[in-house]
């Protein structure tokens, strides 16, 4: 059961803490606002995904596991 | 936001699209595309617009049932998923008409699956500027679309529709008769709510946004629609024109229904064709129709084209030397890097320049930013910025190159499919005129930059959106966007 | 000179009260100082924005659990007719009602503060940022709240103490209203005015409020207390 990065790009208001906290797997664009890194988290990254997540000011920053997502 | 497009009567004076008068009147409709060449009497077209008189008049309820017959009535299953629409649809192949080419059956069983009872919208805000078909079909036919409304909400055992409208559109009212014309007989209650303008407030969860009190403006999914809508319900929410098709696909089945169009596109389609045209209308063709032959069935060019614009503000152009080459189907534009989406085909003259549309648009698709997103409001604004500057002959050399960050710095950063489409627009303009691009760059502004805009946009712009302007957190080298050509970036 | 605290009984209460409603008021500033970078977003590589804001979370705990102290030391000395109920419900009790009320608001305010901060996913972001404004509510209350019934507001060194965190948080607001001025033109406008007005009213109060003759009187000291309270200090004076 692997777990992934995502953002809600409406709620993120580039506070910037997720960087800080999880360099290995998001980095600021130009204007601050994350870019995230796709690839699935486990182990020490994923502990420290949780902790970004928590960080975030907005809870804009989410980790979630695996599912099917469609795209209507 | 209120658009007239030439009509074919109006046809002679040469048409200015930059600044659209506010007419009422009413812009007509136009139907009948080309017949295919083995066209078999009852298969062929007009469908959609069958029975529309010349002098494009409403069908109201007694003509329309006249045209169309009585809708069938389904019977009541217990399960949902059992429904014979729905399997009718699948097996019709029909493919949402609102731009993303969703398979409807697909989203029909995704709906019937859920739990709770679920409630039908009818989307017919049409936020893009170069579109006019909803609004024809709104004001032509809006019996066909209230049928497949009901259909759609008999076969999900859904007890409400609403459908969706932009305020100042011309369909309100004949929407509004329709339904009063109605009555109770349906069996389904169906309201008619009126959406603001705006590109955006026609995206699928911006309208449910606006329909469940909020602003309309995209919001974050999941849940996706169909789990979780208008008031928490799942939400069969779908073109216009797609309703309409499930409408006729509920009278003639679904072997008729693809007798007209491709294996992957079957049916018809209503195209909003503009340009430098005799009759530029909108039409409805079979998909596959080439656009030679749509031309000619709209009276023929009156200038020569340089690039045709497919898929509206957020599709893509093709050169105008392989207009020949192009025929209307999804599966034959890919080969050109380009779809039909909604259906949108708007022919840019050679007299134009494309720099300076291509500049215009894209501000304009800045500004229309829901202003939610970070990436959106500043990439398009930068974007829309550097191409102004590019136009202007004022950019960097390292203009293009910014484009491209840009641009990839954009793409799938934001709630909704906005800046996506900005983008695709913007860098398949690049491609296309590329020695436009180059010319003006080196030489700044061509003769034929002042020369009246050809691509439509609505006329009074809304306000610049910016979002809360605390400072962003610092990244490690921080670059603003410029704005040596004056242009007010987005901020 | 401050006794040890190996005193015992009623008095080492009043010396606890005292001194951890100093420390709470410090530390009460530290931490509306720190929200205010925190919003500003500020930092530098040794203090990144989590360091911060980390910082900022446990130093409004560690005020919360000094206060904790203060209000519980309060109840429990003898001296002064504090009930817990006082310490919660603010204007109802008979040691200076008012300026204790002030205390108990404050407190109040900062209860919702913490709770709504501890239950901030359940809440929401917007929710808990409406009830997070509280704080700049808390602050001026609490400091009007030690003048007011501070043993030792005439102490030359609390005095400057008190000042000093007056200018941090007026600082503070100052630096929160420009950020990103002019928008919201009304609420930062109300905001300087009244961080202004504040300071003009401390100006013009002091003097001849707590820091003039007979604030203990005038405030609201049960008369029985009032001759006592002088005799009780030397006392415990002279028994070192």
């Amino acid at each position: 059961m692997s777990h992934r990065l995502r953002l809600n790009p409406i709620a993120c208001e580039a506070h910037g803490m997720c960087a800080e906290l999880l360099p290995e797997r998001i980095t600021l664009d130009e204007w601050g606002y994350p870019v995230l890194d796709e690839e699935p988290l486990s182990g020490a990254v994923l502990d420290h995904a949780r902790r970004a997540a928590q960080a975030c000011p907005t809870f804009a920053l989410l980790v979630e596991r695996e599912r099917e997502r469609s795209r209507t | 936001m209120s658009r007239s497009f030439p009509t074919a009567e109006s046809s002679t004076a040469g048409f200015s699209t930059a600044g659209f008068s506010t007419a009422d009147d009413a812009t007509r409709a136009y139907v009948q595309a080309p017949e295919p060449a083995d066209s078999a009497g009852a298969d062929s077209l007009p469908r959609l617009l069958r029975g529309v008189p010349a002098a494009g008049d409403v069908l109201d309820i007694e003509r329309h049932l006249d045209v169309h017959g009585e809708l069938p009535h389904e019977r009541k299953r217990k399960r949902r998923s059992a429904s014979e629409l729905i399997e009718q649809v699948e097996r019709a192949g029909l493919r949402g008409r609102g731009g993303a080419g969703f398979p409807t059956g697909a989203k029909l069983r995704a709906v019937a699956a859920q739990r709770s009872r679920p409630i039908v919208v009818v989307n017919a805000a049409e936020g893009e500027p170069a579109s006019d078909k909803d609004r024809v079909l709104c004001q032509l036919a809006p019996h066909l679309i209230l049928d497949g409304a009901v259909a759609t909400a008999h076969a999900l055992g859904a007890h409400e529709a609403i459908v969706g409208v932009c305020e100042s559109s011309e369909g309100v009212e004949t929407l509004a008769r329709a339904i009063e014309e109605r009555g109770s007989a349906d069996d389904v209650r169906i309201e008619l709510a009126t959406v603001p303008g705006g590109y955006v407030a026609g995206q699928e969860s911006a309208l449910i946004a606006h329909l469940n009190g909020a602003p309309a403006l995209p919001t974050f999914t999941p849940p996706m629609p169909f789990e979780q809508g208008v008031r928490r319900r799942p939400t069969m929410l779908s073109n216009a024109e797609t309703f309409a098709n499930i409408a006729l696909i509920a009278r003639h089945g679904p072997d008729w229904f693809r007798a007209l169009g491709t294996a992957d596109q079957p049916g018809s389609a209503l195209v909003t064709l503009s340009g430098p045209l005799t009759a530029p209308a909108v039409y409805e063709i079979e998909f596959g129709t080439s656009l030679r032959a749509l031309i000619d069935a709209a009276g023929g060019l009156r200038a020569p084209v340089r690039a045709v614009l497919l898929g509206g503000y957020a599709g893509a152009w093709v050169d105008g030397g392989l207009l020949a080459d192009l025929a209307l189907s999804d599966a034959q534009l890919a080969r050109h890097g380009a779809s039909l989406g909604s259906g949108v085909v708007t022919l840019l003259s050679a007299e134009a320049c494309p720099v300076a549309e291509t500049a215009r648009v894209t501000r304009w698709m800045a500004g229309e930013s829901a202003g939610q997103c970070g990436p959106c409001v500043h990439g398009l604004g930068a974007l829309a910025g550097t191409i102004s500057e590019l136009a202007a002959g004022v950019a960097g050399h390292d203009a293009e190159q910014r484009v491209d960050t840009l641009a990839q710095l954009v793409r799938r950063r934001g709630a909704c499919g906005h800046p996506d489409g900005a983008v695709r627009f913007a860098l398949s303009a690049i491609e296309v005129f590329r020695d436009e691009f180059a010319d003006h760059a080196r030489h700044g502004a061509c003769e034929r930059c002042s020369a009246a805009a050809e691509l439509p946009l609505p006329e009074h712009p809304r306000a610049q959106p910016h979002m809360d302007s605390r400072p962003r957190a610092r990244a490690s080298s921080r670059r603003r966007s410029r704005t040596r050509s004056g242009e007010r970036a987005v901020r | 000179m401050i006794a040890p605290l190996a005193v015992v009984g009623g008095s080492a209460y009043w010396y606890l009260t005292r001194s951890t409603g100093i420390v709470g008021l410090l530390l009460l500033t530290l931490a509306v100082a720190l929200g205010v970078v925190d919003v500003r977003r500020w930092s530098t590589p040794r203090w990144p924005r989590f360091a911060l804001d980390t910082l900022h979370r446990n130093v409004s705990l560690l005020a919360m659990a000094f206060l904790g102290v203060h209000v519980l030391t309060s109840v429990l000395d003898s001296f002064a007719p504090i009930s817990i109920v006082d310490a919660v419900v603010p204007f109802l009790g008979s040691y200076r009602p008012f300026w204790l009320g002030l205390g108990a608001l404050s407190l109040d305010m900062l209860l919702a503060v913490t709770i709504s901060s501890l239950l901030r996913r359940r809440i929401g972001y917007t929710g808990w940022r409406a009830i997070h404004w509280l704080t700049y509510a808390s602050w001026p209350i609490a400091l009007l709240h030690s003048f007011g019934t501070g043993t030792d507001v005439k102490a030359g060194w609390l005095l400057a103490l008190s000042i000093l965190c007056l200018l941090v948080v007026l600082a503070a607001v100052l630096a929160r209203a420009i950020s990103g001025w002019p928008q919201h033109l009304r609420a930062r406008g109300a905001a300087l005015g009244a961080a202004g007005a504040f300071s003009l009213f401390l100006l013009l109060w002091l003097p001849d409020g707590p820091l003039g003759s007979e604030w203990a009187r005038r405030s609201g000291t049960p008369a029985k207390l009032l001759g006592h309270s002088a005799k009780a200090k030397t006392k415990k004076g002279a028994a070192r």
